[in-house]
């Protein structure tokens, strides 16, 4: 079953609006694709669209929080923090203001409209801020638990959602806990950590894994700041291997974060599902994944080689 | 000068004090926008202090920027000490008037003028760009009592200023912005978002003023990018705009009146100053746009300012 994490954004906005009168909504001219539109009908008063000008939103987004405001900004995640870097440094960062940038259109699953609109650098610049909290929801459920978390934390967070609907991968029963990463199936060989739309692969690729006699290990690694350092040290010494997945680039994004991690805690062999350092043209977004190679078959693939590469 | 309204503040301070005081003391600050009620021949005394200040700072420091402080000395001062209701003993009050130094560069003038209200002591000073110092080399709103925005990355702090005036409206107070940019600092298109959205937005309870000194780091403004007609690019945005000169204390005064008197639009104070004011061999001297004095000019400038 899929669902889309923007929708689920929306009407979670929507819920907390009827909750908290100090959360103020603001929007770059694209509330009808972040679905922050949804906000806006239900509370005209408290939302701000800033037209297509957002390094003034944040900034605006930056004054009414140091104002006593729970501020949610949303564009594209390829607008924010990339066209905005300096003034989410300066404004929000740096003061650690009370702002939620929540982002659609993450990733290469923007898909037709180019290299303009793919999201790919966005969490690599929204990681080096210092201070910032930064989730990539795996499914629209959990999305609506993480906006919440985010309306109830103080400080600075970057929330990256995505265009297509996605499937459901955790159980009714899920609690999102901001920096714990969700164990969605335990394993002793090899652990593939996933992150957004990934995750739904990685465990695709821990059951064809299976039927091989690969006990693997999913890990669903939405928060990526602060990051779940001990789940990581812990699947690295319980299973000796690890495969991270992002539609992301390589470097600064999941896999590089992780390295950091088991490099100094528990050092083991690594392989890197994510986009190389390149951009990526218009196509269908099945196409584009394909084309990258972020594919249930790939990590498949990588999490065999390095449980082959132990036993030698 | 007349501190008279320095027992408000005690008194606010003061958990102990009577409902009726407290409220006595608020409406004073109401009527009465600053604590230091100071005639214009004291305000023009505390610019110069100011000044002295500015010198003194960014000579001991060894660097800074003395040229875009000394130009809003008077613009400064009539904010201070006139104009913003604001109680230095309660910094952190909700209904104070915010001011925004968007052109963060300018932070010893703005140190130099929380000190002298009382936000914290006048030895402070000396620290300013130290290791460990409350005075950080550009403004930090968390280092520094009263500083209301990080800034000195350029072109951010109008932007922030719509925040908080929105802020001002949702929550039906009626604490009013004032934030000042350099004219070079007009450059940054964010600024001109920003204007845009002012006038989009009907804020009457922002104001926005222009040290125009004419100069940035790389010489006159002219010659570097040009931004004229600037008062005209205001107008053309929907301000409210007025021209004066930003050194006139009394027409600094004038032109924040006449802000508050108008309806449904924000307000350009366009500043007309001059670089370096005060010191004759750093007045539209763009070499002091960001050099500090050595410790013979220093002595020089301090002499002209006595």
């Amino acid at each position: 079953m899929e669902q889309s994490t923007r929708e689920a954004y929306g009407e979670t906005l929507v819920e907390l609006g009827e909750e908290n009168p100090d959360i103020v909504v603001l929007d770059a001219d694209l509330s009808k694709s972040t679905m922050t539109r949804l906000f806006a009908e239900k509370f005209p008063g408290r939302f701000f669209d800033c037209g297509i000008a957002e390094q003034n939103m944040i900034g605006i987004a930056a004054g009414l929080a140091a104002s006593g405001k729970t501020v949610f900004a949303s564009t594209f995640a390829v607008f924010a923090p990339g066209r905005c870097f300096d003034q989410i440094r300066m404004s929000i960062a740096q003061p650690g203001l009370n702002v939620k940038i929540v982002t659609s259109h993450g990733g290469i699953t923007v898909g037709e409209d180019g290299t303009s609109h793919h999201a790919i650098e966005d969490l690599a610049l929204a990681c080096s801020f210092p201070g910032f909290s930064v989730v990539v929801p795996a499914d629209a459920a959990e999305v609506a638990q993480a906006v919440r978390a985010a309306a109830q934390t103080y400080g600075p967070f970057y929330i990256r959602l995505s265009r297509p609907k996605t499937p459901l991968v955790y159980a009714a029963d899920y609690r999102f806990n901001l920096g714990k990463a969700a164990t969605l199936r335990e394993g002793k060989d090899v652990t593939v950590i996933g992150m957004g739309i990934m995750v739904a692969f990685a465990l695709e690729a821990a059951q064809n894994l299976a039927r091989d006699g690969i006990d693997c290990r999913v890990l669903s690694m939405s928060t990526l700041k602060p990051l779940d350092e001990d789940a990581i040290a812990k699947a690295a010494r319980e299973t000796g291997a690890i495969v991270t997945a992002e539609e992301h680039i390589r470097r600064g994004g999941l896999g590089s974060t992780v390295a950091q991690v088991v490099a100094e805690q528990q050092p083991v062999p690594m392989s890197f599902i994510a986009i190389n350092d390149t951009y990526v043209r218009s196509g269908k977004p099945g196409e584009l994944l394909q084309e990258q190679g972020l594919t249930a078959a790939r990590i498949e693939d990588a999490a065999r080689s390095l449980v082959l590469n132990k036993s030698r | 000068m007349s501190l008279s309204g320095q027992g408000a503040g005690e008194e606010r301070a003061n958990p102990g004090a009577s409902a009726d005081v407290t409220a006595e003391a608020v409406n004073f600050l109401r009527e009465r926008p600053s604590l230091m009620i100071l005639s214009l021949e004291e305000m023009a005394e505390m610019a110069k202090k100011l000044r002295r200040h500015v010198i003194k700072m960014t000579g001991k420091a060894g660097s800074g920027h003395p040229g875009g402080s000394l130009s809003a000395a008077e613009i400064i001062t009539a904010l201070y000490f006139k104009y913003l209701r604001h109680n230095p003993a309660n910094p952190c009050w909700e209904d104070r008037d915010r001011f925004v130094l968007s052109k963060g560069h300018a932070a010893p003038l703005l140190y130099a003028a929380l000190a002298e209200s009382g936000y914290f002591d006048v030895g402070e000073l000396a620290t300013l760009r130290a290791l460990g110092s409350c005075l950080q080399g550009h403004c930090d709103m968390t280092a520094t009592l009263g500083v209301e925005m990080s800034s000195g990355s350029l072109g951010q702090g109008l932007s922030f200023g719509i925040g908080i005036a929105l802020a001002s409206r949702l929550d039906s107070r009626d604490y009013r912005v004032y934030i000042l940019l350099g004219d070079g600092e007009c450059d940054e298109g964010q600024v001109w978002e920003a204007a845009m959205a002012s006038a989009h937005f009907k804020l009457d309870n922002l104001v926005a003023i222009i040290d125009h000194n004419k100069q940035q780091i790389d010489g006159w403004n002219r010659e570097v990018m040009n931004i004229e007609p600037l008062a005209e690019k205001w107008k053309a945005f929907g301000w409210h705009t007025i021209e004066v000169d930003g050194h006139d204390l009394s027409q600094l005064i004038t032109a924040f009146d006449e802000a508050k008197q108008v309806k449904g639009r924000p307000t350009a104070v366009i500043a007309h100053t001059i670089k370096g004011k005060g010191v004759s061999f750093m007045e539209n001297n763009p070499e002091f746009h960001g050099r500090a004095p050595t410790a013979a000019e220093v002595e020089r400038a301090l002499e002209e300012l006595k």
